[in-house]
C-alpha cells in the first residue's frame, strides 16, 4: 500500500478483546494499524497527516463473517463476488468466509484457485473460501485437505449438510489434525430432520407444517462432540440454533477441547412465530425457533458461550421463495443487515457493545487464525465507523445483494455504517 | 335461502380457514346452510343467487368428493362451474402455483375453489387472485368447509354443539379435518378430545385447547360425538404405526369399543372410510353412523358459504 498515512481521530473506539471502550483514534499507515488509543488526536499527529473526524461515531475492527454463500461458481444469478462484496462493504463487513456448496463445490484447487483469483481481481473486501471437507459435498470421501489449504482454504466444511457417516467425520477430523486444519460443521441429523421445514411445536402443528425437532441438531452434534474428544480435532459448529447445543458445546469445552460455535444473526433476533402467515422469507436452515430458544441463545452470547455470529447470508431467487412454505428454499440475506440487527440486541441492553463486535471481529480472527479483526498496533487497517443510534428502515429494493430475500424487510433497525476500510483504503463511504 | 335474513353478513371475501372466524360468523354459515338442506331436498333445487357467475374448482389433489360436492353446490346456486383438471394441465408442465393462479384470474372468474396438498398454498394464491378463493383443504392445514358440515350434522342432530364432548381420533398428525374441527368445536362451546397413538399426535397439540389420550377406550369415554379420522396407507406400515392389524386393534372403532361412549354417541368420518382400519363396517353402516348424512350436509355448507362469499362480488 502506497497511500498516504490517514488517522480516524475523535472516535468512540471500541476493542472488543479488551472489552475496552473510550474517545480515540487510529493511525493507519501502509494499510496496517500504526498507533490506536486516547492519545491519537489531531494535536499529537500534526498537520501533515491528512484526518477524518469521527464525530463520536463507533470506530472498531471489520466485521469478519464466517458463512456466507457467494454464488462463484455456477450460481452467480443468485450473488456474485461482487454483488456480495458491495453488500459487505454497505454492511461493514470486511472479511468473509465463503461455503464451499458452489456448483462444482469448492472440492479441489482448481476451483479453490479460480475462486481465490476471481475474488482479489473482483472483490473489495477479503474473501476466504471454506473448502469442501468431502468430495462433492456427498459426505462419502474425504477432500485433498493439504492441497486445499495450500491452494488458499481457511478451512473445511460440508455447506449445509451434515456429514451422516460417523467413520467419515471421524476420518475427516482425524486427517484434519495432521494440518492443524479447522473443520466446520452444520449438525442436522438427515433422518429426525425428514421433511420438516420449521421447528417442531405448537405453532407448526397449528400452521400443518411438517417440524424439525431440537434434537435432530443437539444428536449429530453429541456424536461430533465424541469423535472431535476420540481424534482431537479442532471443530467449529457453524450454526447452532438452541440452548440444547450449547450446553454440549459448554461440556466439550470443559472437558478441553478445542471446539467453538456460531449463531446466525436470524436466530439471535427472530423466533419461529415471525414465519406469520407463511412467510417463505423466514424458512431458514436450522428453523428459527421458540422465543425462549431465542433468549436462551442471547444469554449465551452474552455469557461467551457462543463464540460466533455469522450473517448466514443465502441468496435465493424470487422463483425459489414465491412458493408455497414447504416447497420454498431456505436462507436469507444478511451481510448488510448483520450489524444493525445485532445492535437491536445492544439497545435492548441484553449484551454491550463490545460483547456483540467480538463475537462478529475478534473470535473469529482467533478461531481463523487470522491478524484482522482487532484495534492493535500492527494489525491490518479493516476499520468500520458507524453510529449505533442512527434510525433507518431497511429496503430491499436499496440493498446491494442480487437476491432481496431479506427477513427484516421494512424493519426498522438502528446503526448504519457510514464507512468501510479494507487495508487502510476505504470501499464504502 | 337468500331471503332477506339478519342483518350480520359475513365480512370475509375468502373463506380460507376456521380459524379467524367468529362464533357468530360460524352460527351465520349454519344457519344458511341448514335452510340450504332444505333447497337440496325439493324436486326443483336450482336458484339464482350465484346466476351468471363463474366458479372455478382448482383441485391441486386428487378429490371424488369434495370437488364433486363444490360443484354440485355451485350449480344448484346457478354459477357456471369448470372443473380444472391439474393432473393433465400446464402445472405438470413446472408451471408454479403462483402462474397458474394469475393466468386463471385474468380469466375473470368470480370465485376460485382450490385444493393444494402444501399447507399455505390457498393463503399464497389468494394474495395474487382478484376474486374470491374457498379453501377446499390446504396440506395438513385447513379444511373448513369440512369442519363447517360436520358442526352442521352435529346441530342438526343433537341440538346444540356447546357442552357436547367430542372425540376426535386417528391420523390428527397429519389432518386439517381434525385442525379445522378443533378450532371450530372449541370455538363453539364444545369438549374436544383427541385420541391418537403418541406417533400420530402433532407436537404441542395439548396447547390447542383439547384434552390429549393415547388410550383409545378412555378418550371415547362418555363422549357424545365420535369423529374418526382417515388413515393413509402409507402411514400404516411401520412408519408411524407397526401395521394396519395393531392400529385396527387398539384404534379401529368396532361395535364394542363403541359401547363406551355415551348410549346415543354418534360416529362421524370424513370420508373415504377404510373399512376393517379405523372403523369397523358395522360401525361405518350401523344405526349411530352419520357418514352418509355428513355426505348430504356437504353440499348444503358448500352453498352456504359459496352464497356468503358472493355478497363480496362485483354487482
Amino acid at each position: 500500500m502506497s497511500h498516504a498515512p490517514i488517522a480516524l481521530i475523535n472516535a468512540h473506539l471500541v476493542d472488543p478483546v479488551s472489552g475496552q471502550e473510550g474517545r480515540g483514534g487510529v493511525l493507519v499507515v501502509d494499510g496496517l494499524i500504526q498507533d490506536v488509543g486516547a492519545h491519537v488526536t489531531r494535536a499529537a499527529l500534526g498537520s501533515e497527516i491528512a484526518t477524518i473526524d469521527c464525530a463520536g461515531d463507533v470506530v472498531s475492527p471489520g466485521l469478519i463473517d464466517m458463512r456466507v454463500f457467494v454464488g462463484e461458481p455456477g450460481a452467480e444469478r443468485r450473488e456474485t463476488i461482487v454483488s456480495a462484496s458491495r453488500a459487505a462493504a454497505a454492511g461493514g463487513v470486511t472479511t468473509i468466509c465463503v461455503t464451499p456448496d458452489t456448483n462444482p463445490a469448492l472440492d479441489n484447487t482448481a476451483v479453490i484457485d479460480f475462486f481465490v483469483r476471481r475474488a482479489r481481481d473482483n472483490g473489495q473486501v477479503r474473501f476466504l473460501p471454506v473448502a469442501a471437507l468431502t468430495k462433492g459435498l456427498h459426505g462419502r470421501e474425504i477432500a485433498e485437505m493439504g492441497l486445499l489449504g495450500q491452494a488458499g482454504a481457511i478451512a473445511f466444511g460440508n455447506g449445509r449438510h451434515s456429514v451422516s457417516d460417523a467413520q467419515v467425520m471421524r476420518r475427516a477430523l482425524t486427517y484434519s489434525r495432521d494440518f492443524d486444519a479447522l473443520v466446520m460443521h452444520v449438525a442436522q441429523d438427515a433422518d429426525l430432520a425428514a421433511a420438516g421445514v420449521m421447528n417442531e411445536g405448537e405453532f407448526a402443528s397449528r400452521l400443518g407444517l411438517a417440524g424439525i425437532p431440537r434434537e435432530a441438531e443437539v444428536v449429530m452434534l453429541d456424536r461430533d462432540m465424541r469423535l472431535v474428544a476420540m481424534t482431537g480435532a479442532r471443530y467449529h459448529a457453524e450454526l447452532v440454533s438452541t440452548t440444547l447445543s450449547l450446553d454440549v458445546i459448554a461440556q466439550a469445552r470443559a472437558a478441553g477441547q478445542a471446539v467453538s460455535c456460531g449463531v446466525s444473526i436470524n436466530h439471535l433476533t427472530l423466533n419461529e412465530n415471525d414465519i406469520g402467515d407463511y412467510r417463505t422469507f423466514l424458512k431458514l436452515m436450522p428453523p428459527l425457533r421458540h422465543e425462549e430458544e431465542r433468549l436462551a441463545l442471547v444469554a449465551g452470547l452474552a455469557s461467551g458461550k457462543i463464540d460466533v455470529i455469522v450473517s448466514d447470508h443465502c441468496g435465493q431467487d424470487v422463483e425459489a421463495k414465491r412458493v408455497p412454505f414447504a416447497e420454498a428454499e431456505a436462507g436469507a440475506i444478511g451481510l448488510e443487515t448483520m450489524l444493525a440487527a445485532g445492535l437491536r440486541l445492544v439497545h435492548a441492553g441484553q449484551v454491550s457493545l463490545p460483547v456483540l463486535l467480538r463475537a462478529m471481529t475478534s473470535r473469529p480472527a482467533e478461531i481463523l487464525g487470522l491478524p484482522q479483526g482487532r484495534l492493535a498496533k500492527g494489525a491490518p487497517a479493516d476499520l468500520i465507523r458507524f453510529d449505533p443510534e442512527e434510525p433507518f428502515v431497511v429496503d430491499p429494493g436499496k440493498l446491494h445483494a442480487r437476491c432481496k430475500n431479506t427477513p427484516f424487510d421494512e424493519a426498522r433497525l438502528q446503526g448504519r455504517v457510514k464507512m468501510t476500510m479494507v487495508a487502510g483504503l476505504p470501499v464504502h463511504e | 335461502m337468500s331471503i332477506a335474513r339478519s342483518k350480520l353478513s359475513f365480512p370475509h371475501r375468502h373463506l380460507l380457514g376456521i380459524d379467524g372466524l367468529s362464533r357468530p360468523e360460524i352460527e351465520y354459515l349454519l344457519d344458511t346452510a341448514n335452510e340450504a338442506v332444505e333447497v337440496s331436498r325439493q324436486v326443483e333445487k336450482k336458484r339464482t343467487v350465484l346466476s351468471g357467475r363463474t366458479q372455478i374448482n382448482l383441485f391441486f389433489e386428487a378429490s371424488t368428493r369434495t370437488q364433486s360436492s363444490f360443484e354440485l353446490a355451485g350449480k344448484r346456486l346457478g354459477a357456471d362451474v369448470m372443473n380444472m383438471a391439474v393432473a393433465n394441465s400446464s402445472v405438470k408442465k413446472g408451471e408454479t402455483l403462483i402462474d397458474t393462479a394469475v393466468t386463471l384470474n385474468a380469466m375473470r372468474p368470480d370465485i376460485i375453489v382450490v385444493r393444494h396438498h402444501c399447507s399455505g398454498a390457498v393463503d399464497l394464491l389468494a394474495k395474487k387472485v382478484t376474486c374470491s378463493v374457498v379453501n377446499a383443504g390446504d396440506g395438513a392445514h385447513e379444511h373448513p368447509t369440512q369442519a363447517l358440515l360436520d358442526a352442521l350434522t352435529i346441530r342438526r342432530r343433537k341440538g346444540r354443539i356447546d357442552g357436547l364432548t367430542v372425540a376426535i381420533c386417528g391420523d390428527v398428525a397429519h389432518s386439517r379435518v381434525a385442525r379445522s374441527n378443533i378450532i371450530l368445536l372449541t370455538q363453539m362451546g364444545a369438549r374436544v378430545r383427541v385420541v391418537a397413538p403418541s406417533t400420530l399426535l402433532p407436537a404441542g397439540i395439548e396447547r390447542m385447547g383439547v384434552e390429549v389420550h393415547r388410550d383409545f377406550m378412555k378418550g371415547i369415554a362418555g363422549a357424545d360425538i365420535v369423529m374418526m379420522l382417515r388413515l393413509q396407507r402409507e402411514r400404516m406400515d411401520g412408519a408411524y404405526v407397526p401395521s394396519l392389524k395393531e392400529y385396527a386393534r387398539f384404534h379401529g372403532l368396532d361395535e364394542d369399543k363403541l359401547q363406551r361412549a355415551a348410549p346415543d354417541a354418534l360416529v362421524m368420518h370424513p370420508g373415504p372410510i377404510n373399512r376393517g382400519v379405523e372403523i369397523a363396517s358395522a360401525v361405518a353402516d350401523g344405526p349411530q353412523s352419520l357418514i352418509n348424512e355428513q355426505v348430504e350436509m356437504g353440499v348444503a355448507v358448500r352453498m352456504a358459504v359459496l352464497e356468503a362469499l358472493a355478497q363480496h362480488l362485483p354487482k
